[in-house]
């Protein structure tokens, strides 16, 4: 007997929304077996973890929070990912649209400076990530480097690039030496709209973002060529589309969501430039993009539940003594899930017995 | 020991670990299979590596536990990518994520333990030479393994049969299909053996480099790895010269930090990665006018044809 794929005439559609349902279930299921091992109760760490979070409103604004920067991060992904561009680096250009979003900050912090900061940071930012996500769109144009590896690498320079900052030039003298910059003026930090929580006007923006890619790739020129350079590149350049332009227009617009993701997560949530602002919200992103298949309104979602996961994975850390990795684990393991699923969508899997295969 | 002798010493500790996963991910890739879970499976490699020298007290068990550890996260990659038909770059990057995670909650435990590095090697007379006795007769075990690794790799691929299909696999998976070689059951091996060589990859840094296992020690080796199999051509020769640039590279900057030349210690820890990238830019410049040498079938996904 053997198992083999058989490619199927036609997508399956039924699959095609199931599979993320799918995965989900398979990973629940493979959770409770971790927390068998781990010797706690399922039902109560998969309550803490996926029910608890949302039975109080001020973890509801938590997800918010946490769910904004994932979700406006995958946005961008997909639209690479959609045209078979690999961009691997939305952490670093987080980073760097942090770093470069909270230059004006820094040099504007307690001079009385205008309203007009706040905005001017948020430029700056998206500005930033896309700067820094044109070095791997370039390398790859132009001399056919991995943006892959490229992109990659530039996170842990990012990263460098952050740390060198805070720990040096833009360092608070009053900081104890600690490696952070002065808080934010209330100019320079994205204004909370919810009393009792976090959740800030960044969200908001992080809506719209999804709107305007919802339309942009169901109703654009650009969107229609980002899906046949993706999927049929010969195509693609039967009808004239440039991928070298695509490469680096998806580039430029993830690594503009990233950045701006960035500077809204210190101008808002953390309210400092320090190291260790992002939890792996880049890498995450990843996840998102793909268990919302590539999809604004399913990277909503998506977001939304991997949200949900960090902010359950922090409950069950304090509450029931779990290792915060776990979480990390779970992450990786629904992609696996995702994957796996979405399989089935081009391929049916069939079991051969040993007669049929001599046949 | 002089101070020459003491760097270059260490240059041979730090390129290990890179000719150990760059080495085996040749195999995959030479096999038409595109791995990018090489720093998951280091890191797993690591954690494991560690527990079972601190349980067992061996360094050789640890070693084993390493390699295993590799394999077991590189089935579930070949599963994924060979059994499913999955995209293998979305499927590298599930792996690597999943193994980061793994491997902090394995490794928890044991942050804060100690173990006893591997030993070095020692002969009576030949390690006594001056200069080049240490250099050549006083490294650990890992050091041997990666160099007979890369020799043993080179004579497989252009001396015996089986290095002729796994490179035919590589090139056209459909040719190799129709003369009748497995293609899936082949790849699974290169799979398998790379994800062994990442995981002993792995090990070797709290086995032989630290002698204690931290979060993320493998510190983006794994993807550099990575960049050193298109820096050699999927060449072994060159993967071994790849590999001992790269580990001059991080250790040259280790001394000029020491020396306090004035620069950014952040800025001499970027090294690696800035260089990286420039040498992928250069190989992949001087690649595109000669043509690529990649693998034909390099990533590509096969459902075979019944």
């Amino acid at each position: 007997m053997q198992l083999v794929l058989e490619k199927r005439a036609e997508r399956s559609a039924f699959i095609a929304l199931a599979s993320p349902v799918l995965a989900i279930a398979l990973t629940l299921v493979t959770m409770s077996v971790f927390f068998l091992i781990l010797g706690k109760n399922p039902v109560t760490a998969l309550y803490v973890y996926f029910i608890e979070p949302l039975t109080d409103s001020y973890t509801l604004m938590e997800i918010a929070v946490k769910a904004s920067p994932l979700i406006m991060i995958a946005i961008g992904l997909s639209l690479c990912y959609l045209a078979n561009v690999w961009n691997i680096g939305a952490e670093g250009q987080f980073l760097i649209g942090a770093v470069t979003g909270s230059y004006l900050a820094v040099v504007t912090n307690g001079t009385g400076a205008g309203p007009w900061v706040l905005p001017a940071m948020l430029v700056m930012g998206a500005l930033g990530g896309a700067l820094w996500a044109m070095i791997p769109a370039l390398c790859k144009t132009r001399f056919g480097a991995n943006e892959i590896l490229v992109s990659l690498m530039l996170v842990y320079v990012a990263d460098l690039i952050l740390d060198y900052l805070v720990r040096g030039p833009w360092r608070d003298p009053k900081g104890m030496n600690f490696p952070t910059t002065a808080s934010f003026d209330p100019v320079a930090t994205v204004p909370v709209i919810m009393d009792g929580g976090r959740l800030h006007a960044g969200v908001i923006l992080t809506v719209l973002v999804v709107i305007a890619a919802a339309v942009m790739l169901g109703r654009s020129i650009k969107g229609f060529e980002i899906r046949v350079v993706g999927a049929a590149p010969r195509a693609a350049r039967f009808a004239g589309f440039s991928s070298e332009k695509l490469v680096i227009f998806t580039f430029a617009v993830s690594g503009a969501l990233a950045g701006l993701a960035g500077i809204i997560e210190v101008a808002g949530p953390v309210g400092v430039l320090q190291p260790g602002i992002s939890p792996g919200y880049g890498f995450t992103a990843i996840i998102v993009a793909f268990l919302g298949r590539l999809n604004p309104v399913g990277i909503l979602v998506a977001g939304l539940f991997l949200a949900l996961t960090f902010i359950g994975g922090e409950g069950a850390q304090i509450s029931m003594k779990v290792p915060l990795d776990l979480t990390k684990v779970f992450q990786g393991m629904l992609l696996f899930y995702v994957l796996a699923c979405d399989s089935l969508i081009l391929y049916r899997i069939r079991l051969l017995t040993t007669k049929q295969k001599a046949a | 020991m002089g101070l020459v002798e003491a760097i270059i010493i260490s240059i041979i500790a730090a390129s290990t670990p890179l000719l150990l996963a760059a080495a085996g991910e040749l195999i995959v890739e030479r096999s038409g299979v595109l791995n990018l879970g090489v720093e998951g499976m280091m890191i797993m490699g690591a954690a494991c590596g560690f527990a079972g020298a601190w349980l067992t007290g061996s360094t050789f068990i640890g070693a084993l536990f390493g390699i295993a550890a590799g394999m077991a996260l590189s089935f579930v990659f070949a599963v994924l990518t060979l059994g499913l038909a999955v995209n293998q770059v979305a499927a590298g990057l599930a792996l690597t994520i999943l193994g980061v995670g793994l491997s902090g909650l394995i490794g928890a435990g044991f942050v804060g333990e100690k173990i006893v590095p591997a030993p070095q090697l020692y002969l009576p007379v030949l390690t006594g030479i001056p200069l080049i006795g240490r250099i050549l007769f006083g490294q650990d075990g890992f050091v041997y393994v990666s160099i007979a690794l890369v020799v043993g790799i080179w004579w497989f691929l252009y001396r015996t049969r089986g290095g002729l299909i796994l490179r035919a696999v590589g090139d056209s998976h459909t040719s190799a299909h129709a003369l009748g070689y497995p293609v899936l059951k082949i790849r699974l091996l290169a799979v398998l053996f790379g994800g062994g060589c990442a995981g002993l990859a792995g090990a070797f840094l709290p086995l032989a480099y630290t002698p204690f296992f931290i979060p993320g020690m493998t510190a983006g080796r794994g993807w550099i790895a990575l960049a050193l199999v298109v820096f050699s051509s999927w060449l072994p020769g060159r993967l071994v010269a790849g590999a001992y640039l790269f580990g001059a590279v991080s250790i040259l900057q280790l001394h000029a930090q020491a020396f306090g030349l004035g620069i950014p210690s952040q800025l001499m820890t970027a090294m690696p990665y800035l260089a990286t990238v420039i040498v992928l830019v250069i190989i992949s410049r001087a690649r595109g006018a000669a043509g690529s040498v990649a693998p034909a079938s390099l990533g590509i996904v096969f459902v075979p044809d019944r």
